[in-house]
């Protein structure tokens, strides 16, 4: 079983499990209007919103990301990992992460910022399906550069959960923006409403989609796949409500920011060693 | 892939997800429809409502109008869902904190209302044509009465109270639902070209003149069809309600440019570059110059002079036209101009719309031609007119 249908079979017992929640609060309502003195008695016990994900308790975690944009090299070894591990469409316009590159070259004031996804760098990598960063700016003067990788920062006021006309994504309780695609009716009003342009629309399925943090992975006590093959440490995932944990240390130990705080969506990937440009 | 897929070439830096439009022409046609609803409606109730007379000749039609643009109000909604088949998700569990979860409903509640409001206008056609006609009309009309043949005076007066609620409760529910297609657009802070607080009354204030400007063309195309005259103090009052609609309207979306210019914010370098290059004709030529100031002058122009007769009908008709098109324009330039600015605030992105695709040029256009073959229908089942004596 691909990592796809695992991410399918969860979220498939998922829906069972609230269906089952919905009847069960159904059943309390009608007994309740029937007779409110013994309607605790006759409700079936509630599994307290803990989604059936075998040893996983989500209301016992508090889920983060970090990254340490000091450290990335560019190799976007994170970007193919998660095209493959989520089956991303595979070309240069859909990407549940990325990598920007920031080069100020001397004498100008603003940095000059591609993706991978720049053409120049697709016609360097020679397909859409593989990444790279062409060495455009080997012969001239650069005065500073740097990488920064991008996500969904999985917020605590997500606008795209706001906006969404169907309740299809949602906030989980233990931090993560997630979308069930079997509810989704391919609006795009999240999509519109993200002000990171962390989702796309997947013309196939005909849904929207973007970063999880890997739900599948995390939930086994596995870490996403972008951090997973990072080789230099520039992603930290992690749980806050484990004080020992890397994504808490990273936290207590830098001066980290958000993006566009501004936008009052309160972001949870935490960002180390990004300049005025970077938004 | 490529037949799913129309991504757009950027300048500057855009993010990788960005170069794949989400909404499309289909969503330019969508604020367009209920605009013209609103519109219309609203020249309906200056009549039901306000006792403005000289509107009687197109009363009627005007609710017609309205009607059929409403009927087709979802199908670009349709058209441009990924699975359409799941949109009554959003009336079933429908998500209390999203502007759109309300569309169904109010679109729901509208039409009723609408559907309420025509039948009662023509009731007593329905009467007579159930007792005139044979075989399936007769029934058609019959079972439309809906077993009440009444048409006496008392009846009437009747009918005329419900008219008068529904169309006071229409006025707000009409305009309300376009003002809140505008707070669809005006609540989204991730894009400063749209982020507004003035987005739902300039989409009022152009769906007022493009609803009145609908029903100044098809009034004329229709009496040049029916060879009747046309009623020259209708369509007078017809012109000045366009002229300071259209006035307001200008103001009303200048400040909120100049609003925008002025408070200079992150990302304004960008949007000036747009508005001074793609945007100049679109928006500078198409929608502000040709569509919105010519027609004001050369109403103005008719006012101040007295024009009469076959030029006026030319001069109104012509400028009714041009503001039909400058509102589309206006639709075009917040759903598709929104898009081009990229969220980064440092790229544009050029968007050519496809001609033939599920969201293309042609998709629309068939679209807007719902509701003229609906309106074709209904003008024949229901006549609205008054003046089938008058031979032009």
């Amino acid at each position: 079983m691909d990592q796809d249908e695992k991410l399918d079979q969860q979220q498939k017992e998922r829906r069972e499990f609230l269906s089952c929640l919905g009847s069960a609060i159904a059943c309390g309502a009608a007994a309740v209007a029937a007779n409110a003195s013994s309607a605790g008695a006759a409700a079936p016990a509630i599994n307290e919103g803990i989604p059936p994900i075998p040893n996983f308790d989500w209301s016992k975690h508090r889920w983060a990301f970090g990254v340490d944009a000091g450290k990335c090299i560019g190799c976007l070894r994170c970007v193919e990992a998660c095209k493959r591990e989520n089956n991303v469409l595979p070309d240069a316009h859909h990407f549940r992460t990325w990598v920007e590159r920031y080069v100020t070259l001397e004498g100008e004031d603003k940095a000059r910022i591609d993706s991978q996804a720049d053409p120049a760098n697709i016609e360097a990598s020679g397909s859409e399906g593989h990444y790279r960063f062409a060495n455009r700016y080997k012969d001239a003067k650069v005065e500073k550069a740097f990488f920064v990788p991008k996500l969904c920062n999985h917020c605590t006021h997500p606008a795209c959960v706001q906006v969404c006309p169907t309740g299809a994504t949602y906030k989980t309780e233990d931090g993560a923006v997630l979308i069930d695609h079997t509810y989704c009716i391919g609006c795009q009003y999240c999509v519109q409403a993200c002000p990171y342009g962390a989702r796309y629309f997947n013309e196939e399925k005909g849904v929207t989609d973007k970063c999880t943090w890997c739900y599948h992975r995390i939930t086994k006590g596995l870490q996403p796949a972008c951090v997973e093959v990072c080789p230099v440490g520039a992603r930290i995932f992690g749980d806050r409500n484990d004080e020992q944990s890397l994504i808490s240390q990273f936290i207590q130990n830098n001066r980290v920011q958000v993006l566009r705080p501004e936008t009052g969506n309160a972001p949870n990937v935490f960002y180390v060693g990004i300049d005025k440009d970077v938004g | 892939m490529d037949t799913f897929i129309h991504a757009s070439p950027f300048t500057g830096y855009v993010y990788p997800n960005e170069t794949v439009i989400p909404w499309t022409v289909l969503i330019v046609v969508y604020p367009y429809l209920t605009g013209l609803v609103a519109g219309a409606f609203t020249i309906s109730s200056l009549y039901q409502v306000f006792g403005f007379t000289q509107l009687r000749p197109v009363a009627h039609f005007a609710l017609l109008v309205s009607l059929c643009c409403m009927i087709t109000v979802p199908l670009p909604l349709l058209l441009h869902l990924g699975h359409p088949e799941r949109a009554f998700n959003a009336m079933i569990t429908p998500h209390v904190t999203s502007a759109f979860a309300v569309f169904g409903y109010a679109a729901g509640f509208y039409v009723i209302l609408l559907v309420l409001e025509t039948w009662f206008v023509f009731r007593p056609q329905i009467v007579e044509q159930s007792k005139r006609q044979t075989g399936l009309l007769r029934w058609f009309y019959k079972i439309l009465s809906l077993g009440s043949d009444d048409i006496s005076e008392k009846a009437m007066n009747y009918d005329r109270k419900w008219l008068f609620a529904l169309a006071v409760i229409g006025i707000p529910g009409a305009h309300g639902l376009h003002g809140y297609v505008g707070f669809v657009f005006g609540s989204l802070k991730s894009r400063e070209w749209w982020s507004s607080d003035l987005m739902p009354v300039i989409f009022l204030l152009s769906a007022i003149i493009s609803g009145t400007a609908f029903v100044i063309v098809l009034y004329v195309a229709s009496c040049k069809l029916r060879k009747v005259s046309i009623d020259l103090a209708c369509m007078k009052i017809m012109a000045y309600a366009l002229w300071g609609f259209m006035m307001f309207t200008l103001l009303i979306e200048g400040v909120e440019f100049l609003s925008l210019v002025y408070r200079g914010r992150e990302g304004i370098d960008v949007i000036l570059e747009f508005v001074t290059g793609p945007l100049i004709i679109p928006f500078f030529i198409l929608q502000f110059g040709i569509g919105s100031v010519l027609p004001l002058i050369v109403i103005t122009f008719m006012i101040w002079r007295g024009t009469s007769g076959a030029a006026l009908i030319v001069g109104i008709t012509g400028s009714a036209i041009l503001v039909l098109l400058a509102v589309l324009m206006m639709r075009y330039n917040v759903v598709i101009g929104g898009q081009e600015i990229s969220k980064t605030a440092k790229g544009l992105i050029a968007y050519t719309p496809p001609v033939f695709d599920r969201e293309g040029l042609a998709a629309a256009g068939v679209v807007l031609v719902v509701p003229l073959v609906l309106l074709s229908i209904l003008v024949r089942l229901f006549s609205p007119w008054h003046d089938e004596h008058k031979v032009a």
